[in-house]
């Protein structure tokens, strides 16, 4: 046996749990790498927007702009919900695959790598946002101020923070690579219910049901700059369901983590 | 790799005993009405390789997870190096490396271990570490295109990034060859030379045997035998001779030549020993035994004779 022996006060706790900018970036990269990932995040929302955004009467008045602008802020906040949710569900994905657990035998927080993947699901979120604005200018037909254009893409990212916890949610629920096929086409029903896609008419039975569905709060608030009009309906309807799907995901994470 | 290392000379605490690498306290721990692990005290110096030796859910992997604190006993303390164990993996001062999983497919090689890296406060260059895994040339490559050899080098060069002083492996060599085996161990050799304690899971004797300078024998949740490969093997390959025996002289049988222990339940006696014709001849002609009987003892005999004795 040897004489030498090991100092355990000689080594250092690292700050903030373990946080780093080395993750964000290989996080960052790697997501974009994802080919599947780039298409229905950052092209499918854009290349909705050109044909709903195209209507015959894209022109018409909006609030303080017109349909077109509607449309394309509809588009963003879609495509930046799937983006959220789809990295979302990647926290489940890699526990299955035991990253979590290898992760468990480094300094680094539980708590910090919630935090990382939800700033990471709104960064994607807020490239998601800025693909379809972006594309949205360049094709010259949304009209609103400047100012307005702003608000309504910064009130998009932050509605975007529901459905990153919902990703996390589903992606507890059902774990594996099934979780983005359940929120792919659920995400789709709950945009067309939450009235992203296609107007529903006021009054209806449909639009009855419609305003309590996950959808409609955010989809409202992120375009109250643009129509001037927010009902407290629809701002309970976002609060409920965020509170919903943070709790739904701190509870099984909280069942999760017990069993690493 | 010794130049770089973090590992410092000199003992922490006053006097000549160093603290030590893992210290376990009547450690006990249920899983609903499972009792996984059913109290165990084990203390490991700084420098050891031990092998922890057991049959599949003898509770070896439950007690390796209360060390890393990836779960809390229910009952009695653990402690590496003197800390909670969640505070020595903080500091870098413990890792794992486990046999599968553990790694994201879709990351390079070099990004792991970046990744990794990253979670540190002090930890060894990335290249350096890569070098001496012997995954330098791969530092590009996804992991899902790396074979199962190149995969475990990669865990090794992932567990090592943080200069630790304790660490642990959950059946190491699976899947090497003799060579790789050899390179292996004596890697590990060196490591422990200069302060590192190894602790690994086996189910192999002869694996333990070879490396191990200590073998903790684990069974049903116990520690049924702590001792040198030759020690437990000796166990092992011993028979119990069995014979109704009233007031047998235990001192006398126990001082036989290649008696290993001796017990006695009621009228019965039981002899366990390397030359059991020895003991039954001794028996037979100078004691009044009858009803002899001789059987053989493998390893999970070993065990089952050894909880009984509660040694």
């Amino acid at each position: 046996m040897s004489t030498t022996t090991i100092d355990p006060t000689a080594r250092r706790v690292p700050p903030l749990g373990g946080f780093n900018l080395t993750i964000l970036r290989i996080e960052l990269k790697r997501m974009l790498r994802n080919r599947r990932t780039v298409i229905f995040t950052l092209i499918f929302p854009a290349a909705l927007f050109l044909s709903f955004g195209s209507t015959e009467d894209w022109n018409d008045g909006v609030g303080h702009g017109n349909v077109a602008a509607y449309v394309m802020v509809s588009m963003a906040l879609y495509g930046a919900a799937l983006t959220a949710a789809a990295a979302g569900t990647q926290v489940a994905l890699e526990r299955a695959m035991g990253w979590s657990r290898q992760l468990r035998l480094t300094p680094l927080n539980p708590a910090v790598y919630i935090v990382i993947k939800a700033m990471l699901a709104l960064v994607l979120g807020a490239l998601a946002i800025a693909v379809v604005n972006l594309v949205g200018y360049l094709q010259g037909k949304p009209d609103m101020a400047s100012g307005v254009w702003i608000e309504c893409a910064l009130l998009t990212l932050a509605c975007t923070s529901v459905f990153a916890a919902l990703g996390l949610f589903v992606g507890y629920l059902v774990p594996g690579e099934n979780a983005m096929q359940i929120l792919g086409p659920g995400l789709a029903l709950l945009s067309f219910l939450g009235n992203v896609f296609i107007p529903i008419d006021e009054g209806t039975w449909i639009y009855a049901i419609a305003q309590w569905t996950p959808m409609y709060g955010v989809a409202e608030i992120s375009r109250y700059p643009l129509t001037g009009d927010l009902s407290w309906i629809a701002c309970v309807n976002a609060a409920l369901w965020l509170a919903v799907f943070v709790g739904g995901a701190a509870w099984r994470m909280a069942k999760d983590t017990a069993r690493v | 790799m010794t130049s770089s290392s973090a590992l410092t000379e000199g003992s922490p605490t006053a006097g000549t005993h160093p603290v030590p690498a893992v210290r376990l306290r009547g450690v006990t721990k249920d899983f609903g009405p499972v009792h996984a692990v059913r109290g165990i005290d084990l203390e490991l110096q700084q420098g050891e390789i031990v092998a922890f030796l057991g049959p599949n859910g003898a509770g070896k992997t439950t007690t390796i997870d209360m060390v890393l604190g990836l779960s809390r006993p229910t009952t009695g303390t653990a402690q590496v190096l003197g800390l909670e164990p969640r505070q020595a993996v903080a500091r870098g001062l413990v890792s794992a490396v486990m046999q599968t999983g553990g790694l994201l497919k879709d990351l390079t090689v070099r990004e792991t271990v970046e990744y990794t890296a990253s979670l540190f406060a002090d930890t060894r260059p990335v290249d350096e570490v890569l070098e001496n895994a012997g995954i330098s040339g791969l530092g590009d490559r996804k992991v899902a295109k790396c074979s199962g050899g190149e995969q475990q080098r990669l865990r090794f060069a992932m567990a090592l990034l943080s200069d630790p002083a304790l660490l642990l492996l959950d059946e190491p060599t699976t899947g090497m060859d003799v060579e790789g085996r050899r390179t292996f161990w004596s890697a590990i050799r060196a490591d422990a030379e200069r302060g590192r304690t190894v602790m690994f899971a086996t189910h192999y004797l002869e694996e333990a045997d070879a490396y191990a300078d200590r073998i903790v024998l684990i069974s049903h949740g116990r520690i049924v035998a702590d001792g040198t490969g030759a020690q437990i093997k000796a166990l092992a390959s011993g028979r119990t001779i069995r014979a109704t025996l009233p007031g047998a002289d235990t001192s006398a049988l126990a001082a036989m030549p290649g008696v290993t222990g001796v017990e006695v339940r009621g009228d019965t006696v039981l002899v366990h020993s390397k030359d059991s014709d020895a003991v039954a001849r001794h028996l037979l002609t100078h004691t009044h035994a009858r009803d002899l009987e001789i059987t053989s003892q493998g390893l999970e005999d070993a065990f089952l004779s050894l909880t009984g004795e509660d040694s």
